[in-house]
């Protein structure tokens, strides 16, 4: 295949790897720069998405369209939930302590990684797209349930900013974020503002996972890269600028299906991830949040 | 003194151990210890540096790898490959720290991972030489010590415990000797301690090179010991686990991670003769601990009991 | 009438020797009644957990079978079961574990081969037979020790060379290889290479895909379009998407014919929706999925103990497919045990060197409700077992067999003589 249309599928595959990267990761980046703690369970919320998804889906008969809508609508509130009562029975509890948290989350990893496999099964089930439309390009075929992934990936992207910015409660957020005590001194219950991100942030990762699952199929072992590469795009955009997180998914997403098209996959990976490592050696704030 | 007798103590009891515990539960003992110094390394970097790294797997893989390649390749015994895999190790971490210290908190948590990762992926890369994910069990011949078998059961417990005490002793007086101090402070208030005129990063980059020392003789130990070395060790699993083992058994002592890893050892050993969802029960207690013992167990107890534990 | 407060002679007498022989009794009849224990290294959780699920069925069928005609030599059999994580470092653990601590007699089941590398030393020092399901080449490569054996199911390198001379005469010449990028892939990558070149063949291009990967469509423009047959054997749970992928990457256009291996779709319906890519391509399979025509006669005997129905999915979940390629090995290998236990009188813990002495012994090994796969031949010296492999096609989303080789194809010169080494 030519350079040129090579280029563009690489593009095209790149800007879905980073539309749910964004996704996930903007859920990361709300918990981590609200909350200030490290969820290491976080990618299994992605995965609790896609096995939800299959489930609801496989539960609801009649159109594929109308069973995905409904996993869209159901399973990231269920996620949201389970991710409520987690912040409410354990993180409170342990106050945030940024390295409790740690070895909770993983606790909560394991609980729920298990959970998936006895009660779902260690197999990777396929879903219905809600519909499959095939785009022909002159050099090269092209899944069409991809491009809405892109778009459906920015229209909740959008929604949230408009949360954040044109909302009280995205208000009462960013002030919790800001400085959490000067919040509390004014009013805000910052417990309950916790809890509501750390749902938030749940949600977003498990609505990532019941996107991606047409694509991916649903497998309870799924949570561990996106764990990594939310990490990575939140950290390289900066903790506490979403809009970094944004363009840190696209800046990764993009370069990763553009360098693998010149070097061997392996080689590839390790460039990338050097790269990754190495503007943060030089640039530790990341590309756009504040220096600390 | 009382310190001394304690960690004294531990070592006596650990060496009669071979002689009242099943050859089964010795040998577990005896990886226990292995790990241990991994655990331990890890802890003077993370206890009582702050240093918070998710990149250590690179380190326990390099010392492993310094040692079972020499030994693949040029037919190295156990004694200049162990060494090897210590200097390995020291180095590797030396090399991280130069670069990854030019960051802190969250940013030199992802960098340590991401170096990790590169390094895993390298070793895939050099499948042929390194063996990638399969590894290569280490010959029997590079497995001998001073004409002792490594993979006979009481020459490896004796070698596992040698390099534990070593190690433990080593900690131990690194922790109550002035440098151990300047650790500490730079974990406390790392500002401050430059305005007494300590320099952070030479500190923190001697912290991370001493543990990687560990992670070396650790890696190095298992490799030889155990006789396998594979790219698996390389994985973020094996950053996470020092990482469990310290947080358990409580950062920042010197026991802590022994108790740290002695305690996984029997909550996967326990809940694996309960139950086929033993992931489930480990989890459950990991969030119990933490609910109940955040500074882990001999943090709790030094804070609220012997506070003269180091 | 004896009288009890004075018993005579002959009474005591009776009663002593009564009492002698109730005193040995108990012995003589623990001895035969004293279970044989076969430690199972099984892939509980981890990425293994999709065959070890299926490994434990069938390896819980075949021991049902093996009891209900009596055992081994008339002792009852047990399996101990322990996850090993699909890890190695946990699998060395597990092999420690079922030999000392649950004093079991042999280990067996592992199927990933890292995990295989990392345990197999640990069974060489604790001296005990390790009986690997894992297909991989590290076995008869000379890799391991004299202590690992594979009895049950053929080796990578049996499987990919045999497949070379019928792509070659029915498929084309020149290849196009998409494969894992780690151990497993490097074999097909590097046997199908030299096999297809021996047909006057040539790999035009080699596509190595990080095992992890769970998207494919950037690699495809990689392809050649001279390609004329793309040989794909993807691992893990993205080969759907692979498939999915390729589809719409091709579309109706012009496209290389395809060849894959089973392994790619083991537990996955060849009809699920976004597979119907994969129409009238052709996949190799170790024991054909979908019930054949000519199917043996004891086939029917053997799906139903495992609970498969003739599409090879379980009968009691119909969306719940087989990995009926690789199970197999479980039941065959217990079978194998068995045999060779009974050849050497095994009656011990102390027997295990005269145990692997009596299995190296074992040559042919004929087609029966032992060996449902096919008749298989088994090479003392390298300690693999060689056997029968097919090809099918799909058609109407079904997998129909069209070829089978013979065992002959599949060998190959030793690489190793284990017999020649030390315990």
């Amino acid at each position: 295949m030519a350079f040129g249309p090579f280029l563009l599928l690489a593009l095209m595959e790149g800007l879905v790897t980073a539309a749910i990267l964004a996704l996930a990761a903007a859920g990361l980046s709300l918990v981590f720069g609200v909350m200030r703690v490290v969820n290491v369970a976080h990618g299994e919320f992605y995965m609790l998405g896609a096995v939800l998804a299959w489930a609801v889906t496989t539960m609801i008969p009649g159109p594929p369209a109308l069973a995905f809508l409904a996993a869209v609508l159901i399973a990231p509130v269920l996620v949201a939930a389970l991710a409520a009562a987690a912040d409410g029975l354990i993180l409170k509890r342990l106050n945030y302590d940024p390295e409790a948290t740690i070895v909770a989350t993983i606790g909560l990893l394991y609980i729920l990684q298990q959970a998936a496999l006895s009660l779902y099964g260690p197999n990777a089930n396929p879903v219905a797209a809600p519909f499959e439309w095939r785009i022909q390009l002159p050099w090269f075929g092209y899944s069409g349930y991809k491009l809405f992934v892109v778009l459906a990936a920015g229209l909740v992207l959008l929604a949230l900013w408009a949360f954040m910015t044109r909302t009280k409660a995205g208000l009462i957020m960013r002030a919790t974020q800001v400085d959490r005590s000067t919040a509390r001194a004014f009013g805000i219950n910052v417990d309950r503002v916790y809890m509501g991100t750390f749902a938030l942030g749940a949600g977003l990762a498990a609505l990532a996972g019941v996107l991606i699952v047409p694509i991916q199929q649903a497998q309870y072992l799924m949570g561990h890269d996106p764990l990594l590469l939310s990490f990575i795009v939140v950290i390289i955009g900066g903790l506490g600028s979403l809009r970094g997180t944004l363009i840190a998914a696209l800046v990764i997403g993009l370069s990763d299906g553009v360098i693998s098209m010149f070097f061997t996959p392996t080689l590839a990976k390790i460039l990338a991830t050097l790269l990754v490592a190495m503007v943060l050696v030089f640039r530790p704030q990341g590309l756009f949040g504040a220096r600390a | 003194m009382r310190v001394w007798v304690l960690h004294l103590g531990l070592i006596a009891v650990l060496f009669t151990a071979q002689y009242w515990l099943s050859p089964y539960l010795a040998t577990n003992l005896a990886r226990i210890m292995v790990l241990t110094v991994f655990a331990m390394g890890y802890n003077l970097a993370f206890g009582y540096t702050g240093l918070l790294s998710l990149g250590h797997a690179l380190l326990l893989a390099a010392g492993m790898y310094a040692a079972g390649l020499p030994a693949q390749l040029w037919g190295w015994t156990a004694g200049p490959a162990f060494i090897a895999g210590i200097a390995g190790g020291g180095l590797v971490a030396a090399a991280l720290g130069l670069l990854a210290l030019r960051t802190a908190g969250v940013s030199f948590m992802i960098v340590t991972l991401m170096f990790a990762q590169a390094g895993f992926l390298t070793l895939l890369y050099f499948a042929p030489i390194t063996g990638g994910d399969d590894g290569f069990a280490v010959a029997a011949t590079s497995r001998t010590l001073l004409g002792f078998d490594l993979s006979a059961d009481t020459p490896r417990f004796l070698a596992a415990l040698v390099i534990f005490a070593v190690g433990l002793l080593a900690s131990l007086a690194l922790v109550r000797s002035p440098f151990g101090r300047t650790m500490v402070a730079m974990r406390e208030n790392e500002e401050r301690s430059r305005m007494l005129g300590y320099n952070p990063f030479t500190v923190k980059l001697a912290a991370l090179t001493i543990s990687g020392l560990y992670a070396g003789a650790a890696g190095a130990a298992y490799a030889l010991l155990f006789g396998y070395v594979g790219a698996s060790f390389a994985t973020i699993q094996y950053s996470i686990l020092p990482m469990l083992y310290v947080l358990l058994g409580g950062a920042g002592t010197t026991l802590g991670p022994f108790l740290g890893a002695l305690l996984m050892f029997a909550l996967i050993e326990a809940a694996t003769g309960l139950t086929t969802a033993h992931q489930f029960i480990v989890g459950a207690a990991l969030v119990a601990l933490v609910l109940f013992a955040p500074k882990g167990i001999l943090g709790t107890i030094r804070e609220r009991w012997l506070r003269w534990l180091p | 009438m004896t009288n009890l407060l004075h018993p005579t002679r002959r009474g005591l007498l009776m009663a002593g020797g009564a009492g002698l022989l109730t005193a040995a009794l108990p012995g003589y009849v623990a001895a035969q009644a004293a279970p044989i224990k076969i430690g199972f290294q099984l892939h509980r959780t981890g990425i293994g957990a999709a065959y070890g699920r299926w490994y434990e069925r069938t390896a819980q069928a075949a021991l049902k079978a093996i009891n209900d005609a009596g055992g081994i030599a008339g002792r009852p059999v047990e399996i101990l079961f322990e996850d090993d994580a699909t890890d190695p470092k946990r699998g060395s653990e597990v092999v420690d574990k079922l030999t000392q601590s649950d004093g079991c007699d042999l280990v067996m089941g592992t199927l990933f081969s890292h995990v295989v590398m990392g345990s197999a030393p640990r069974a060489g020092e604790l001296k005990v037979p390790y009986l690997v399901c894992s297909e991989g080449y590290h076995v008869a490569s000379g890799a391991l020790n004299r202590w690992t054996l594979q009895p049950g199911i053929t080796d990578v390198r049996a499987q990919i060379s045999t497949m070379a001379p019928w792509v070659a005469a029915n498929l084309g010449k020149k290849v196009t290889m998409v494969f894992p990028d780690y151990a497993f892939g490097h074999d097909h990558r590097d046997f199908f290479t030299a096999a297809i070149q021996a047909q006057g063949g040539e790999v035009i291009a080699q596509i190595a895909v990080p095992p992890t990967e769970t998207s494919f469509t950037r690699y495809f423009p990689q392809i050649p379009a001279e390609t004329e047959v793309l040989y794909h054997v993807m691992v893990g749970p993205a080969v759907l998407t692979f498939v999915k992928e390729l589809g719409e990457f091709y579309g109706t256009g012009a496209k290389p014919q395809l060849f894959g291996f089973i392994d790619s779709l083991e537990a996955v319906d060849t009809a699920t929706p976004g597979l119907e890519f994969l129409e009238g391509t052709h996949f190799w399979e170790a024991h054909p999925r979908v019930k054949a025509a000519d199917a043996g006669e004891h086939e029917g005997h053997y799906r139903a103990a495992v609970g498969v129905d003739d599409n090879g999915a379980s009968v009691s979940d119909a969306a719940d497919v087989s990995t009926y390629s690789h199970m197999f090995s479980t039941w065959e290998t217990l079978y194998f045990i068995k045999q060779a236990m009974e050849s050497a009188s095994y009656a011990g813990p102390a027997d295990r060197q005269k145990l692997v002495e009596a299995m190296e012994a074992i040559t042919d090994l004929p087609y029966g409700i032992e060996r449902p796969q096919g008749a298989k031949r088994f090479n003392g010296k390298t300690h693999q077992v060689f056997g029968s492999q097919h090809i099918s096609q799909v058609q109407g989303g079904k997998l129909v067999k069209v070829h089978t080789t013979t065992i002959d194809e599949g060998l190959y010169e030793d690489a190793v003589d284990y017999t020649t080494m030390s315990f």
